[in-house]
């Protein structure tokens, strides 16, 4: 009892803590001012709906929650256009949840344009009450399209690294850091995972032979294979687009470089030869480029290379700002790229343009690691350090809205942000 | 192809070492090294069931008790202070044949582990090719990489990091 007592104060106390550590900076001018009513008959529910929802636009920076302040519309009929027209409030979303027999309820919500005076989007979910914080995901999603004309990224699902003592999982989890699942655990580290485009395998690097070597893992079945286990160390898996294919870094031919394989291991092609250290692929959406880290100028910095191998000599430099780049992840419209940037002796987050080589440093902590941009490219996704200890944290793309996601104890690293569910 | 990058790889060694190591090994000719190899065989048989080489390698007032070469962040040259520790091993295991050593790589935990799992590996595997060029054989040497991610001493200041940069040279059988 005591302990079941002791588990319920935690699991309030994290949840709290999630809710509240979204940290805004700059005046928001730009933000869409959008009032949350929370829905008929949800507190019933063991999982609040709308405090989901609320959360996850927030922390994608483009949205001002403004309080109903005690006003509570459930229908079109009830709202007060003009009220809340004078409150500043762009949109309102109000919504009713009905109990259905077997565990199941049904979700309806509609989001009311303010100005116009209507309707601007509305549905209807039936869920099983297990899967309530995943419907609160699809309608963030809903209304994020309507709002934004851009695609919701709340329903996709995150991997990252925990460590925990001298324990080691390689985690699932919701992409806002909820229901969290381990895929494996081991007592030798486990790192850079990476999600193979169709969201059903992961990639990933462990030491359990004591040495890096890349596996793949299929999650639904967590069967899994070694992709790449050549003489000397395997490892910075990355997926070919199409899915055929991962660039990996094996050391067995010298230095630290990069090959293409077949995900079932065989046919393996070298990409890159420098004499240095090349490592850290990441493919263009198109699959025809490779940017990388390599410290072939004397200092690791970013690099581009045609996937072809005849072309593969041809590596681009990038980066040319600071002394210290790594870890670039291509953005999905290939516009730009995320990346680690020492500065001052921090490493932040950054991202530059490919056409401008314009750079922009997006966090302020000092120890940040492993940029992964949503889907959408809206916002990234990284790991940082509070207290000597490794959390997840999400930053909009402009820099303005962070968020700690971390909701468990132990060192998180290595978060890698999932594609998009199938029926996007 | 292979050969042609072998080929290649030596001569930018040899180039490297033309450079940098050439006085040390000329120190080796002089007998210095010869003298470490006798002292070995006079040890011979003081310990019963391994071979008669750890004793001096334990031995503290040598300096092959000595195992860790430590770095600048990013870098992986060996700096000044630490060559004559690696050519002392080097020399060592050109007079034990049967000796051999895994030489492994560590980074401080800041920046990436993928590039740092990558500087662990070029630590060693520069330490390793300072011996090779000092009369040790390729057979007897192992270079891997830990990265980042087996810090040998923990927290967030520059003392802690320079403890984490190092290669370690560990003796099979020991």
């Amino acid at each position: 009892m005591r302990g079941l007592l002791f588990l319920l104060l935690w699991l309030i106390n994290s949840s709290l803590h999630a809710q509240l550590n979204i940290e805004i900076f700059g005046g928001g001018a730009s933000r869409i001012p959008i009032t949350i009513v929370p829905f008929a008959e949800e507190n019933r529910l063991q999982q609040n709906i709308t405090p989901v929802i609320s959360a996850d636009l927030q922390r994608t920076g483009l949205f001002r929650l403004i309080d109903p302040a005690g006003s509570s519309p459930h229908s079109p009929a009830e709202v007060a256009y003009a009220d809340w027209a004078n409150r500043g409030v762009n949109a309102l979303v109000i919504g009713r949840v009905t109990h259905l027999s077997g565990d199941h309820v049904e979700i309806q919500f509609r989001v009311m344009d303010i100005a116009k005076k209507s309707q601007l989007t509305g549905l209807a979910i039936t869920v099983p009450t297990t899967q309530l914080r995943a419907a609160a995901h699809r309608i963030a999603d809903v209304i994020y399209e309507a709002l934004t004309g851009d695609v919701g990224v709340f329903s996709t699902r995150i991997a990252y690294v925990l460590k925990r003592g001298n324990k080691y999982a390689l985690q699932v989890a919701d992409a806002d850091g909820y229901n969290a699942q381990s895929i494996i655990e081991y007592t030798e580290p486990i790192i850079s995972p990476a999600w193979s485009p169709d969201g059903n395998q992961l990639a990933y690097v462990s030491f359990e032979n004591k040495k890096p070597v890349v596996y793949v893992q299929t999650l639904s079945t967590r069967e899994r294979r070694a992709v790449a286990n050549f003489k000397g160390s395997n490892s910075a898996p990355a997926w070919s687009p199409d899915g055929k294919k991962l660039a990996v870094v094996l050391t067995g031919q010298g230095g630290s470089q990069i090959f293409l394989v077949n995900t079932d291991g065989s046919g393996l092609q070298r990409l890159s030869r420098s004499s240095g250290i090349d490592t850290e692929p990441s493919f263009s959406p198109d699959g025809r480029y490779i940017i990388f880290t390599s410290d072939r100028g004397g200092s690791p910095q970013i690099y581009r290379m045609p996937v072809t191998a005849a072309e593969s000599g041809n590596a681009e430099r990038l980066t040319f700002e600071g002394g210290y780049n790594v870890s670039p992840d291509y953005s999905h419209d290939s516009k730009s790229f995320t990346f680690i940037h020492r500065n001052n002796n921090q490493f932040n987050v950054a991202v530059q343009e490919i056409g401008s080589r314009q750079i922009e440093i997006l966090t302020n902590s000092k120890f940040d690691e492993s940029p992964s941009f949503a889907p959408n490219g809206k916002m990234i996704l990284y790991a940082t350090e509070i207290n000597g200890h490794g959390i997840l944290s999400a930053v909009s793309r402009d820099g303005q809205t962070r968020q700690q996601l971390s909701v468990q104890t132990g060192d998180i690293r290595e978060p890698a942000w999932g594609p998009l569910p199938k029926w996007k | 192809m292979r050969k042609l990058l072998c080929i290649a790889l030596i001569v930018l060694l040899s180039a490297c070492a033309s450079q940098t190591t050439q006085p040390d090994i000329d120190d080796l000719s002089s007998g210095a090294g010869n003298e470490s190899g006798l002292s070995g065989s006079d040890l011979m048989g003081s310990d019963s069931g391994r071979p008669s080489y750890f004793s001096q390698l334990n031995d503290p007032n040598s300096i092959l008790s000595q195992r860790s070469i430590f770095y600048d962040f990013d870098s992986y040259t060996v700096k000044s202070e630490y060559r004559e520790l690696v050519l002392s091993h080097a020399r060592f295991l050109r007079d034990n044949p049967a000796a051999s050593v895994i030489l492994q790589g560590n980074t401080d935990d800041r920046g990436s582990r993928e590039y740092n799992l990558a500087l662990g590996q070029r630590r060693a595997d520069s330490v390793k090719n300072m011996m090779i060029l000092s009369g040790a054989q390729d057979v007897q040497i192992e270079s891997v990489s830990l990265g980042e991610e087996k810090p040998r001493a923990m927290g967030y200041d520059e003392s802690t990091w320079s403890q984490n940069r190092r290669t370690d040279i560990l003796y099979r059988g020991e």
